[in-house]
């Protein structure tokens, strides 16, 4: 189908803003390296935390003396990062200075039969992005705009979404990442994990990594802290398809099958009730559903699960006593992206059972209960006015226990063959770019094409840009004010930003386009500030300091004000469930028709001649967002697909040779990827690092290097229970040449 | 006084984290690398995979070729037995870079020739090198050999370790804790 | 199988994969430096042995190219240094224990010694000395002045340059002693600053200073016998060629043999010669063209069989070329690790 509308524009450079300096011409007989170096005593520093990932992390930003950006060292105070930034954090520098950023607003306008983007003023474009938000508000109601967000700017347009009318908002966060977990353990222990995960990892004997590649991903405080656990001679216990980093230094490597990691669960659960290897105290004490927890459990014994995992029964039961001897400091780590097979919220139910069995929850070395710091809301802003639906009343039969926001449900609800009455006619995406995050591309880009208005916020050029009506370029975290940063932990802290440099070309803050939209459209009232420093001078003055003196701190370390870290022994304690205890048989699954017992289901397995698609992380890099980042790109700047010598040797392949993949669905790579060929992987799989092979190639560094594994992930398993997009089903197999391709629509 | 350095390879994960800082913290240009990570993976899948990291640069050696082989003196030793090069005395004539086995060297786009300092202008301020205070997983020391109470020098009298390419005669010391 | 592998993404220039930290400027330089050391250490040897007219050509003639040849490979050394402007710090300080340090100083010495000698003799070479340019005639009138006189028709303008000539002619044989022990150490120098680095195992055999020293020699002898019109004299260089030859191929064999008797980073250094890709450069140029088929022409030609003698010198010239600019690339690739 001949698309009209939304071209994904590929038209390289359009507007140069602001120029870089070229360096300083070589003086004659310069001095030694003393005079131009950088040094702590000249230099500024300001407060800020890390925007690259999640995790937040808080730190300072330094200056030298003319003003330009040196390096950003974590904040010492912060239980988050203890002073060090991970890779991507120290690497920030490279967001500010990157040349490809996003530089003015761009409107998408049509010339000579082309789609392009023409260069505009804020005002022009904020006005145009009101009159079409209006406009769609009269004619299908406020609850058809929708907004995908990810990171600290998105709370700003979460805000004015809610305040325009509707709550249609969603962050792949959830659906395509740690939904499973969050809803495994809302339902077990009636609370979800939420993120920093509160994992006592420094004080844990045995920590069981299944799902989590720790050290290639780069959870800066679970990685300090497993470190410290190595220090402590606590046993690692690592169940991974192939040999990861944290699996080279685990004493039990399980060299599962992939697909087959419930069955491993539901063993060592059998194991771990069968020879009473549980904390009998606790679970007497503190759960409900043993008894039919143990009549479910019988017939998944290590025997019959060596069948399926191809792990021997020995090692299970070895492994199993293993963490039953650590208890209560033992972590059955839950893994964060846990989006894998549709099924996966069972499979973190039996993690969630399997913490419990043990007895970690609310224990040192297990797992500790956070606290997180509030704070006041700025006074004067009305309440948001109730929408007349959300999100969950798109398909009211549907996943019932997503507790936030599905981006695919929003995505469902844009595109033509949209079932429900209810339909998304504009879209707001700020912080994430959907397009290398959302599998199955083709769908992603059907429903953009069918809505009425599309607005990208974002700081680089990336895909999703090339899909936009109105493009508007944010400022980095390196440039402006934001939220104070209230992640939970042991400790509850307050992190400050502000901004350390200009924003650079004429790029703005998130908080500034909201108010400047919300301005347009009557709805002023909910941003009664002129500058979001107001909002910070309040909040800190109600917590008993001030932005000035927050500006030389950086962070503020508070009291936990009502319960402790850990429960007491014997401590009376009322779960948030049903049944007010650990739901080891969980009622509101069953109350829904699902199971209330985790079931092992068989996956599919590879075809003949095509092999599993394995995706995780490198250190250096996060999401897609850093694949263009100068200082970053210098560590990684494509990615490589592991495969094993044994098919290398059939397929007689050479170090570094270039192929091209195709799925089982028949799409083929826009890429070549190179090859790596390594023991470390399976011979059923290969393994690829995510977030590479861009096709905007206004990110010139990132342009068509390594492959996209979103492009290959276009069967997706979706879990009954919340909506999650389960994406390791995805099977490939290698063209050595370079495949002829047909007029493809990007 | 003998500045050295050592290094959990049981701990580091391979992040780059010790790259990138040493980038931002000493200017290095992007494309150059005054540090740099290694992977060493041995053994067959499943049954004995084994994987070392480690995060090389120069190792300051005691036995250094690069000093004696420089014509004009720009590459010297200076208190600790920290190597460094002095920019306006390097004529780029790139004999040090061909005298170390460890390719610890490069030539700076501007004309000299540069390495790792071991931080030096941080030790003057009491700090400790930007790799080392960086590092997420806390696996580099770093300190004075000579002292016996350094925790380089009680962590090395305690742990197996290895230095690269010790037949090349360098006496390097960056300790490889294994 | 076992994989070691930089995963920071180091990818320096010149630096990696493989280290090419010098380019054509380096053997170049080692090419000229061991011709100009080989031409004046011929030039010296027979002026102390009094033969200085009987060898005419090797005292007189050839060396013109010592100066030529030390000033283009100096400029190619100065090309070869990424910090140009700083140049002058080489003269600043004299390291005992760099070799490098010891070439800059050595051809100090040399390089004014050779102008020295060329101009000593420049009387008997050129009697008639002005040319029919007129702003070749000036420039040539800075240090000359013309002369009446039918055989020699100009003489040195300054004072100081008449005497110092004077001098110089009076003392030709200790001259001649001084630039024999600068030839040599320059000759030899070139091969000890290579295996003066330990980290590049193709170059640290101590028998490469030898090797170049004789290479050069060779190189210089190659040019004498091209050069000279003396008969006698072309046999005897023939000569020369033949011996330094053959132990320049003794020499080269006993590298090979003591690479492959060494450690595993020296035997893969020798791999490269043996089945890798310097294996046709080394065997066939340098070894067959540059070496042994000279050899060969000039046995013939001992015993009777007429060869232009332009063909041997040429091609040991550009097999000496040829080997400099093998051993400078080989022998970076050759490393301890990785």
């Amino acid at each position: 189908m001949k698309t009209t509308r939304r071209e994904f524009i590929k038209i390289s450079s359009l507007g140069l803003g602001g120029i870089m300096l070229s360096s300083p011409l070589l003086s004659l007989f310069k001095d030694d390296d003393e005079e131009k170096r950088n040094d702590e005593i000249t230099s500024k520093r300001y407060p800020n935390y890390c925007e690259v990932c999640f995790w937040n992390c808080a730190a300072w930003v330094y200056t030298n003396e003319k003003g330009e950006l040196w390096k950003i060292i974590g904040h010492e105070d912060d239980p988050n990062c203890n002073g060090r930034l991970c890779p991507r954090g120290t690497g920030g520098v490279g967001m500010y200075s990157d040349d490809d950023r996003l530089k003015k607003p761009l409107i998408r306008v049509e010339e000579n039969g082309i789609q392009t983007y023409r260069e505009a003023e804020w005002d022009e474009a904020l006005d145009l992005i009101a009159e079409k938000l209006s406009g769609i508000k009269e004619k299908y109601g406020a609850e058809s705009v929708a907004v995908f967000n990810h990171g600290s700017s998105g709370k700003h347009f979460t805000n004015f979404l809610q305040a325009f009318g509707s709550t249609n908002f969603a962050g792949p966060a959830y659906a395509q990442c740690k939904g499973p977990r969050e809803e495994a353990f809302e339902v077990t222990f009636g609370h979800a994990l939420h993120s920093p995960e509160p994992l006592d990892i420094r004080d844990t004997k045995c920590l069981v990594l299944i799902g989590s590649h720790l050290g290639e991903n780069m959870h800066n405080g679970q990685v300090q802290e497993m470190s410290d656990a190595i220090d402590n001679g606590a046993t690692i216990i690592t169940v991974d398809p192939r040999f990861s980093t944290a699996a080279s230094k685990s004493k039990y490597w399980l060299a599962i099958k992939p697909a087959t990691d419930l069955a491993l669960l539901l063993a060592w659960i059998n194991v771990i009730i069968e020879d009473e290897l549980y904390d009998k105290n606790y679970v007497e004490k503190y759960t409900s559903g043993f008894d039919l927890l143990k009549e479910h459990i019988k017939s998944y014994t290590p025997e019959w699960a060596y069948g399926k995992t191809t792990i021997k029964p020995d090692i299970i039961r070895a492994t199993a006593k293993e963490m039953a001897n650590a208890s209560p400091a033992v972590i059955v780590h839950p893994g964060r992206h846990t989006t894998w097979y549709g099924d996966d919220t069972q499979r973190l139910r039996a993690v969630a059972i399997l913490n419990a069995l043990l007895g970690s929850y609310g224990k040192r070395g297990g797992i500790y209960i956070p606290d997180t710091a509030s704070v006041y809301k700025f006074p004067g802003i009305p309440a948001f006015p109730k929408p007349s639906w959300s999100w969950n009343d798109i398909y009211p039969e549907k996943y019932p226990l997503a507790s936030l926001g599905v981006t695919n449900v929003l995505v469902d609800a844009s595109h033509p063959d949209n079932t429900s009455d209810k339909s998304i006619k504009a879209w707001i995406v700020i912080g994430t770019n959907l397009i290398a995050t959302m599998p199955n591309i083709a769908r992603t880009v059907e429903a953009i094409q069918n809505t009425e208005f599309v607005v990208v916020i974002d700081t680089m050029p990336a895909e999703i840009t090339g899909y936009a009506d109105v493009v508007l370029p944010e400022c980095t975290y390196l440039e402006r004010y934001d939220d104070l940063r209230l992640a939970q932990g042991r400790i509850p802290t307050v992190a400050l930003r502000v901004p350390a440099m200009e924003p650079r070309f004429d790029s703005k803050p998130a908080w500034w386009m909201a108010k400047q939209l919300a301005n347009r459209l009557n709805l002023g009232d909910y941003f009664p500030y002129e500058d979001y420093s107001e909002v910070l001078e309040y909040q800190l003055e109600k917590l008993g300091t001030s932005l000035d003196e927050m500006k030389t701190k950086g962070v503020l370390v508070l009291d936990r004000p009502y319960d402790d870290l850990y429960y007491k022994d014997d401590e009376e304690i009322e779960f948030h469930t049903n049944t007010g205890k650990i739901e080891l048989f969980s009622t509101s699954l069953a109350a829904y028709g699902f199971d209330g017992l985790p079931k092992y289901t068989e996956h599919a397995q590879p075809p003949a001649g095509f092999f599993r698609l394995i995706y995780g992380r490198a250190p250096m890099h996060t999401f897609s967002r850093t694949t263009n980042n100068p200082n970053l790109c210098d560590l990684q700047d494509e990615n490589k697909l592991w495969v094993n010598p044994k098919i290398a040797d059939q397929w007689g392949f050479t170090a570094d040779q270039e192929i091209w993949l195709q799925n089982q669905d028949g799409i083929v790579s826009s890429f070549p990827i190179k090859i790596r060929i390594t023991e470390r992987i399976r011979w059923d799989s290969v393994y690829m690092t995510h977030g590479f092979g861009h096709q905007s190639d206004k990110l010139t560094r990132a342009f068509a290097r390594g492959l996209s594994d979103t492009e290959m992930i276009t069967k997706i398993m979706i879990d009954p229970v919340n909506g999650n997009t389960g994406m390791r089903g995805n099977f490939v197999t290698f063209l050595t040449e370079k495949p002829i391709k047909e007029e493809v629509e990007s | 006084m003998r500045y050295a350095m050592a290094i959990d390879t049981k701990k580091c994960v391979g992040c780059s984290d010790c790259v990138v800082a040493c980038q931002t913290e000493n200017n290095v240009p992007i494309g150059y690398a005054r540090d740099w990570v290694v992977e060493v993976v041995s053994g067959q899948y499943p049954t004995n995979l084994e994987l070392e990291i480690r995060s090389e640069r120069c190792n300051h050696c005691d036995n250094t070729p690069c000093v004696r082989c420089c014509p004009t003196g720009a590459s010297h030793i200076v208190e600790g037995g920290i190597v460094l090069v002095t920019h306006n005395e390097c004529i780029g004539c790139g004999a040090c870079i061909q005298s170390c086995p460890y390719d610890a060297r490069y030539p700076h786009p501007e004309g000299y020739v540069d390495k790792c300092t071991f931080c030096v202008h941080r030790l003057n301020e009491g700090l400790k090198p930007a790799c080392v205070s960086v590092c997420p997983t806390k696996c580099m020391y770093f300190g004075d050999l000579d002292d016996e109470n350094s925790d380089v020098s009680k962590i090395i009298e305690s742990r197996k370790w290895k230095t690269l390419a010790p037949e090349a005669g360098t006496q390097p010391q960056i300790y490889f804790l294994v | 199988m076992k994989e070691e592998l930089i995963i920071s993404g180091r990818n320096i220039p010149n630096i990696d994969p493989y280290l090419h930290i010098w380019h054509w400027q380096i053997p170049i330089y080692l090419f000229l430096g061991g011709l100009a050391a080989g031409i004046l250490f011929f030039a010296a040897l027979f002026t102390i042995r009094g033969k200085s007219e009987q060898w005419n050509t090797a005292v007189k003639i050839t060396p013109i190219f010592a100066p030529l040849a030390l000033v283009l490979g100096l400029f190619a050394l100065f090309l070869d240094l990424k910090h140009k402007l700083y140049f002058w710090q080489l003269y600043t300080t004299i390291r005992l224990e760099s070799p490098m340090s010891w070439g800059a100083w050595v051809l100090m010495l040399v390089s004014p010694i050779s102008f020295v000698w060329v101009a000593s003799y420049l009387k008997e070479i050129t009697p008639k000395i002005w040319t029919n340019s007129k702003i070749v005639n000036l420039l040539i009138k800075i240090l000359i002045k013309p002369v009446e006189n039918s055989e020699i028709n100009w003489e040195w303008k300054w004072k100081f340059v008449r005497n110092f000539e004077k001098f110089i002619q009076n003392n030709r044989v200790g001259l001649a002693w001084i630039t024999i022990v600068a030839s040599v150490i320059l000759g030899v120098y070139t091969g000890i600053l290579l295996s003066a680095f330990n980290a590049r195992p193709l170059w640290n055999t101590s028998l490469l200073g030898i090797l170049f020293l004789t290479s050069g020699f060779s190189t210089a002898a190659a040019l004498n016998m091209w050069l000279s019109k003396n008969p006698e004299e072309r046999k005897l260089f023939s000569r020369f060629d033949i011996v330094l030859i053959i132990i320049e191929l003794f020499l080269i064999v006993h590298m090979f043999m003591g690479f492959l008797a060494s450690t595993e980073v020296q035997i893969e250094a020798a791999n490269l010669f043996l089945g890798g890709e310097f294996t046709i450069s080394f065997w066939v140029f340098v070894v067959g063209i540059g070496l042994v088929i000279p050899l060969i022409i000039e046995i013939l030609e001992l015993k009777g069989f007429h060869v232009p003698v332009a063909i041997p010198a040429i091609m040991i010239l550009i097999g000496g070329l040829i080997f400099r600019f093998v051993m400078v690339d080989a022998g970076q690739i050759t490393r301890y690790l990785y």
